[in-house]
């Protein structure tokens, strides 16, 4: 199957998911993504390099399996930027790169000298995505963040709760998984306006902005009614007040820490979801019609409970949707990856070969494309473990002056 | 490919102005076509005659429901031409055949079998529009029987893993799942990716074609350690309060400030110079009497030395002095309101955040400054309203809100006169 990228090269400071994450779906489809990392500190910028989870009982900087996941179908270069001789091989790098990509704090490529300014120089029609915090500008530009801070700021960690509770929040980076398809997005635009008009261009990412535009309609409900969501015990997430439905929330199944959603979207789920439980409280004028099942949810939410509580997750769930009452249970990872006939079906879970690790399960990409599919094949690269190509297949340096760099501690 | 017409079109600078798209979508797919829109194509979304289902979603301008009043389908549908057209019957049919002959991009959620019934499925639609990238939003994909099951975000969230890593401490309460309709953007997010990598297939002289995007899949790959924890070491991970999930518990990071609303404390400090720079903001504030760990912060402040997390557990003096770190951070927390502990602590040099709710996102001073609160005109209302504004700071293509959210039908005359169709027609 063809290659969508396989003319587009990336040269590549991203790291952790934020960053890396973007870079990794156009190496799905083909694009030689160059990584570079610093041989001095053997790339632990990326926080993730060599970190857990393990697949066995060995350790080391080429083994982590977070890393692997963010970084398959990608090559790896080392480069001392600390030399002039680093800095003139980047130099030579980006003069044959459609992109820079990174997702350092704000101002540490222009202080490297390969800003926006620098990097047009070297090559006109470049396009630079970076990816920060708050941007590249106002200011809070020098303030840090990572997925939590990200998701707090821009209203993602609040609007996660239950009715008078603290925010829950998100139990994972959200942010980064999502300022990274940003990135990616922003990448790609940018790479077309190129194709179009010939003209490069530096794409400034602040990761709370695309944060902030995820809440939308709770910020016009402020901005044009001003209405705040800091009110009455709310937000309640599981609930759903736009539009308004219920019953709509998580309940509990049989078991230990087993739960099914259950999401009635008008009178007709309801009656369906009436005629499975079959119990005479379902009759109940307290629950007859959407407005009263709002102003009685709790009592609602209680019954339901009462009847899912005795009842397996999965099997209600299907019995409900069977009846056409949206319902889920919630999967828990193994369910999802190794029990769900769906997710096998899409093949969204490939195995890779790292040239370390070995055979390893990754995430897939959740789009097939008819013409241009992914693929992900290799693994995550080892600390250098492109030097030889990209330093001489595609830089020109013979063999011999690759392995003086390498003495000389440049690469 | 037909370019839009310019007279038509709003004030467009994007990266994908020339590009036009047509959007056949209900909630779970129209924030693909905003994001379309916002970066400059020409998006005519396809409404049915009574108007997208949407526009009967709360909330409502002044709270009075109205299809041209919903905030909801307002902030989903802006940069947006509207049609009407009534795809049951021939002459809608053919005005869509027309429409997508005349774009670049189709983007919908209909379910699977649907748009092949009223012959308007990709098969149909790119003979003579060999170019057309044609994106299909599903909830398990088009080959999938649940595809035809019904669903919510929730269920979707619930489903196909975030809802699990997502709650609190204690788990006699429910899991949850995170607000804004995550479920359906996450698909979007990759509805975007997926047609604009088609895109640039297509401007190396490749062809058209068809884009199967399933919500499922996508919620699947957006869970971080839950699925590679899993997938390398078989581990569980486990709920827990505002904070990452994972296969062993780890410290609370929230607490709430001096005026009641919720801070993140981050991480403890780790540096030599973060415990100097700790002390003396303890000290400004007049608070270092009240921390009983105080001398332990001069010991980690005099240490010479990072401290070293892998440490903990082997009995070294580090993870007394990195807890001691953790409880000045949370004194102070305690201590300031909430925007004076984020403020100061960040300027610091400290990984904290204060945990905003979306009307306080909207008005903070950074924000403010980059400009990212976006005055959209409505013309119809005399007014303007503050939109949440951009995601990139495109450097020489601009993103922009070239258009108000449009009316039911707004454009049927104007877009089928492009076309070269009867405007009286169509629905």
């Amino acid at each position: 199957m063809a290659r969508a990228l396989a003319n587009y090269r990336i040269c590549d400071f991203t790291g952790q998911l934020a960053g890396a994450g973007a870079t990794r779906a156009l190496a799905a489809f083909g694009a030689e993504v160059i990584r570079i990392e610093d041989p001095v500190n053997e790339g632990r910028w990326d926080i993730l390099r060599g970190q857990p989870p393990y697949p066995d009982e060995r350790r080391g900087i080429n083994l982590g399996g977070s890393f692997n996941n963010h970084n398959t179908e990608k090559l790896g270069i080392t480069l001392n930027l600390r030399t002039e001789r680093g800095k003139e091989l980047l130099r030579d790098l980006v003069r044959i790169s459609d992109a820079v990509t990174e997702n350092f704090s704000a101002g540490v490529m222009e202080r490297l000298g390969f800003g926006y300014e620098q990097l047009r120089e070297l090559k006109p029609d470049i396009v630079y995505v970076s990816n920060c915090g708050f941007g590249g500008s106002g200011p809070y530009r020098d303030f840090k963040t990572w997925g939590p801070i990200v998701q707090a700021i821009s209203g993602l960690t609040w609007t996660s709760k239950l009715r008078d509770q603290p925010p829950a929040g998100w139990g994972y980076s959200y942010m980064d998984h999502t300022g990274s398809y940003y990135m990616a997005i922003g990448l790609l635009a940018a790479l077309h306006h190129r194709n179009v008009t010939g003209e490069g261009q530096w794409v400034d990412m602040a990761c709370t902005e695309a944060g902030a535009t995820l809440t939308g309609p709770a910020t016009l409900d402020y901005t044009v009614n001003s209405r705040p969501t800091r009110r009455d015990g709310l937000p309640d997430s599981n609930h759903s007040e736009w539009p308004p439905r219920s019953p709509h929330a998580i309940y509990p199944a049989a078991g230990e820490d087993n739960w099914i959603a259950i999401a009635c979207r008008n009178e007709q789920d309801w009656r369906a979801l009436a005629a499975v439980v079959a119990e005479p409280w379902t009759d109940d004028a307290r629950f007859a019609g959407l407005e009263a099942r709002r102003e009685h949810e709790d009592a609602l939410d209680a019954r339901l409970a009462a009847w899912t509580g005795e009842r397996d997750a999965f099997e209600t769930a299907a019995r409900l949707r069977a009846a056409g009452v949206p319902a889920a249970a919630v999967a828990r990872p193994e369910d999802r990856i190794d029990h769900d006939p769906s997710t096998a079906a899409w093949g969204l879970w490939p195995e890779v070969t790292q040239t370390e690790m070995g055979r390893v399960r990754v995430d897939g990409l959740p789009a097939h494309l008819s013409e241009t599919d992914w693929q992900l094949e290799r693994g995550a690269p080892c600390l250098g473990e492109h030097n030889e190509y990209v330093f001489g297949d595609l830089l020109g340096l013979g063999s011999g002056e690759v392995e003086q760099l390498h003495e000389e501690g440049v690469i | 490919m037909t370019q839009p017409a310019a007279q038509s079109s709003g004030p467009q600078s994007g990266p994908l102005t020339g590009l036009r798209v047509v959007e056949l979508c209900d909630e779970a797919g129209e924030q693909a076509g905003k994001l379309l829109g916002d970066m400059g194509a020409d998006v005519v979304k396809v409404e049915p005659p009574e108007g997208a289902r949407t526009r009967g979603y709360e909330p409502f301008l002044g709270d009075a429901p109205h299809p041209e009043r919903s905030l909801y389908f307002w902030h989903y549908n802006t940069s947006k031409r509207s049609v009407t057209l009534d795809l049951a019957g021939e002459a809608g049919q053919e005005a869509f055949r027309r429409l997508v002959a005349s774009a670049d991009i189709l983007v919908e959620d209909q379910p699977p079998g649907r748009l092949a019934a009223q012959g308007l499925d990709y098969a149909d639609l790119r003979e003579g529009n060999p170019g057309l990238i044609h994106a299909a939003i599903t909830s398990f994909g088009r080959d999938d029987p649940r595809s035809l099951e019904p669903f919510t975000d929730l269920t979707i969230l619930a489903g196909g893993g975030p809802v699990w890593s997502c709650g609190y401490d204690d788990h006699s309460l429910p899991p949850v799942r995170g607000g804004g309709g995550q479920g359906f953007q996450t698909g979007c997010h990759w509805v975007l990716i997926s047609i604009l990598t088609a895109l640039l297939y297509r401007d190396g002289g490749g062809e058209g074609q068809f884009i199967d995007v399933s919500l499922h899949a996508a919620s699947n790959v957006t869970t971080e350690a839950a699925s590679y924890q899993w997938l390398v070491a078989n581990a569980t991970v486990q709920r827990q309060t505002g904070r990452h999930a994972a296969p062993t518990p780890s410290g609370p990071t929230q607490l709430q400030a001096a005026d009641g609303r919720w801070v993140n404390v981050g991480t403890p400090p780790r540096y030599p110079d973060q415990f100097k720079a700790v002390i003396a903001w303890l000290r400004e504030l007049d608070l270092l009497d009240a921390l009983e760990e105080a001398p332990l912060l001069e010991v980690a402040a005099g240490l010479g030395r990072m401290l070293d997390v892998g440490r903990i557990g082997q009995g070294g003096d580090d993870a007394v002095l990195l807890a001691a770190g953790r409880a000045a951070m949370s004194l102070l927390a305690a201590r300031l309101p909430a925007y004076e502990f984020f403020a100061g602590a960040q300027e610091r040099g400290f990984q904290v955040a204060i945990i905003y709710a979306p009307e306080e996102v909207i008005a903070d001073p950074h924000f403010v400054a980059r400009g990212f609160p976006t005055e959209v005109e409505h013309p119809e209302l005399g007014r303007s309203f503050t939109y949440p504004g951009a995601p990139w700071r495109f450097g020489a293509s601009p993103w922009a809100i070239s258009r108000r959210p449009p009316l039911p039908g707004e454009h049927n005359e104007e877009v089928l006169a492009e076309l070269g169709l009867d405007p009286a027609g169509a629905d």
